[in-house]
């Protein structure tokens, strides 16, 4: 019964990484650059999603607003925390990466470690470093053999909103016609270009999909460990991309795969191992994969062309 | 290239030291004006000088202390009779700072000092004093490492160790046939300190210790392992000689997995009621081991608190009754020593520090009634442990 609470925690931790390496591999797989700032998008989106429900709780509803006011407020919160990240991604995009559109690969990753720094500071200004303790969305916990085993609902929620999105990602790449925008600018952006893809706007649109993502992951990772700090996206955020290349970067199911196994393997490496070893095992990890399978799990090796 | 970048250190190393002079003066002149009008002319006072972070983000336990401490200092000078003049300076918590504050105060004429507020500045500043020979009371920094080999340095908060061996003490009382399981950061002096002094106190005392889990910097955002461990051992008391922030993770996941044990945290957990957007029915009957009940009845705390409340807008916590308790400290042993405003600093120190030994010497305060100090520097009084009840402590 113990394990099999590790193996829950670790799934659930595994989903939120699944979440923010999703936004990742998105952006990697079509801009061909590293988003560091993205951990730091899914702290704005906690914050959003904290001062939203704050605000809503306080004034409109009330201390005694009905179960379904309660929840439609959750709900608003996170709408407002998607629309809110997506925003700030399609800006970031803008003011910070499309100048840099026809840079070497290293300029746009020290821009993006910058606007990481930018986002932390800017919180810090806004928010004030003392943490805020997150209301998580979802309450309570479900009760299994007698109350021996207990999978919370944030557990759960986590791990199928995981799942729906993944299986959304996976079918709006292949299916819609942006999508399809998308792969075409992922494999060549000039051969896409001289088909007729606005090439600027799908990468937007990736940037701003993938910030969508983040709101909804700061969302479920300050539910599932509910803290929230300016510094809260950064380590999330270099567990997941870890993940996101641990599965394969640009490789959407290679995200999900990735997220889940880091965190079952973080879960047991805490419980069986040692607490303090965790984050170096997640880590030694990474490194026995790469060194075996040099593209990830599913990652597709490409010869680079010269 | 490397070069440059030597000149470019040195330079700026430089305008620091420029800057930080600058920024000195600024503050004598800022200082503080006294809020009752009661500043006394120089020369009849005693000169107090007080070190904690004003500003930065741990600011919030230096403006407590020196708040505390300057309602001390009001009520003091309200009376007539010897009069106090406090003058308190910011070292953000940083030991280079709090030398510089140091250094501010002695030019002003320091004759003994209330500070510093957080350990690390403590330890430096207090190493300063020791070699100067000025008294110093720090109110809240709890390392033994401040009062190590200072006779002149005295603490009015409980060292870590103490806390831990007195809420094993406690426990051993009170709840001996629980299963415990303790959860502590173990990359903290303040957590393993306490965790290792109550560990053993704990197996002297014949406790049962079922389940140890650590943490650190970087895994303190979740628990589900720690817990699920301790649950699964059946433990029926956490221990959580930790910061409240984690803490308050702690008691969230906790009850989303439907674990319910006794909680029970030291001085750290104090200020996770006022932590923003926490529920504090989360915290429903947890614990603590604090110095100060800002709920007592008593009328000592009662006054203090009405008063606090009325100047600063706010509740004091556990560091602003230590600054109110370090004022009436050397309030106390000046009185019994007989100081006058016109000794010096090395003079004062030294009556203070055979005072504050002396075995007659006690005070009562806000954190404690009647507190002794031993050579070492080490406060001894009761603790205080509370229960969380309705948002608010109850003293057991």
């Amino acid at each position: 019964m113990e394990f099999l609470s590790y193996l829950i925690s670790g799934i659930s931790l595994g989903s939120v990484y699944a979440i923010i390496a999703l936004g990742y591999t998105m952006v990697y797989g079509i801009a061909k650059m590293l988003n560091f700032a993205h951990g730091d998008v899914i702290m704005v989106g906690g914050y959003v999603s904290f001062y939203a429900t704050s605000a809503l709780s306080s004034s409109l509803l009330g201390p005694d607003a009905s179960m379904g006011a309660v929840a439609a407020g959750k709900i608003i919160s996170i709408l407002l925390a998607v629309l809110v990240c997506t925003v700030l991604g399609i800006i970031i995009e803008r003011l910070a990466y499309k100048p840099l559109r026809s840079a070497t690969s290293l300029a746009v990753l020290i821009t993006a470690i910058g606007v990481s720094y930018f986002l932390q500071n800017a919180a810090q200004l806004l928010f004030g470093t003392a943490p805020k303790s997150f209301t998580p969305v979802v309450q309570n916990q479900l009760s299994l053999f007698g109350g021996q085993l207990n999978i919370s609902y944030v557990s759960l929620l986590t791990v199928i909103a995981c799942i729906i999105i993944m299986l959304a990602l996976t079918a709006f790449t292949s299916k819609s016609k942006l999508g399809k925008a998308m792969r075409a600018c992922s494999e060549d952006k000039g051969a896409a270009q001289l088909m007729g893809i606005n090439v600027n706007r799908t990468i937007s649109m990736t940037f701003a999909i993938g910030s969508a993502l983040a709101a909804v992951a700061g969302v479920l990772l300050c539910s599932f460990s509910p803290t929230l700090m300016p510094t809260t996206g950064s380590m999330p955020g270099i567990k997941a991309f870890t993940a996101a290349v641990f599965g394969g970067i640009g490789s959407i199911p290679g995200a999900f795969l990735g997220g889940i196994l880091l965190g079952i393997i973080e879960s047991m490496a805490k419980a069986y191992i040692s607490t303090q070893l965790a984050n170096a095992i997640v880590f030694a990890v990474l490194i026995v994969v790469l060194l075996v399978r040099p593209a990830g799990l599913l990652g597709k090796y490409v010869p680079e062309k010269v | 290239m490397k070069k440059f970048r030597m000149i470019a250190l040195a330079l700026a190393a430089v305008m620091c030291v420029s800057l930080t002079a600058c920024g000195g003066g600024d503050d004598d002149s800022k200082q503080t004006p006294d809020p009752t009008g009661t500043t006394p002319v120089a020369g009849e006072a005693f000169k107090l000088g007080g070190i904690g972070p004003l500003t930065g983000e741990n600011a919030i336990y230096g403006t407590s202390a020196m708040n505390g401490a300057q309602i001390a200092v009001d009520e003091i000078n309200a009376k007539g009779g010897v009069q106090l003049e406090l003058n308190a300076q910011d070292d953000e918590a940083d030991g280079e700072k709090g030398v510089n504050a140091y250094n501010n105060l002695k030019d002003w004429g320091m004759q003994a000092l209330v500070g510093c507020v957080t350990t690390g500045s403590c330890i430096a500043v207090s190493t300063e004093l020791n070699r100067d020979r000025i008294f110093g009371l720090t109110p809240s920094a709890s390392s033994a490492d401040v009062t190590a080999g200072k006779d002149n340095m005295f603490q009015v908060c409980f060292t870590d160790p103490n806390q831990g061996v007195t809420s094993a003490d406690y426990m051993a009382e009170h709840m001996a046939d629980k299963k415990i399981a303790i959860i502590y950061r173990n990359d903290d002096a303040y957590s393993q300190g306490v965790r290792d002094a109550f560990a053993a106190e704990a197996s002297a005392k014949g406790l049962n210790i079922v389940y140890e889990g650590t943490f650190n910097k970087d895994t303190q955002t979740d628990f589900n392992v720690q817990l699920t461990g301790a649950q699964s051992q059946g433990a029926d008391l956490v221990y959580l000689p930790i910061y409240y922030q984690p803490a308050s993770v702690i008691l969230s996941q906790a009850k989303q997995m439907n674990y319910a044990p006794t909680f029970f945290g030291i001085d750290g957990m104090d200020g996770i009621l006022t932590l923003e957007g926490f529920d504090t029915a989360l915290a429903e009957g947890v614990m603590l081991m604090t110095p100060f009940n800002a709920w007592g009845t008593d009328d000592l705390t009662k006054n203090f608190v009405t008063e606090y409340e009325s100047r600063y807008g706010s509740t004091p916590n556990q560091f602003a009754a230590d600054g109110y308790d370090a004022v009436y400290a050397i309030y106390n042993a000046l009185m019994a020593a007989e100081c006058t405003p016109d000794m010096s600093a090395a003079d004062i120190c030294e009556k203070l520090v055979a005072q504050f030994t002396a075995a007659d010497f006690s005070v009562d305060g806000l954190t404690g009634t009647s507190m002794t100090w031993s050579a070492n520097g080490e406060v001894a009084k009761a603790p205080v442990i509370v229960v969380i009840e309705g948002g608010a402590y109850v003293t057991q």
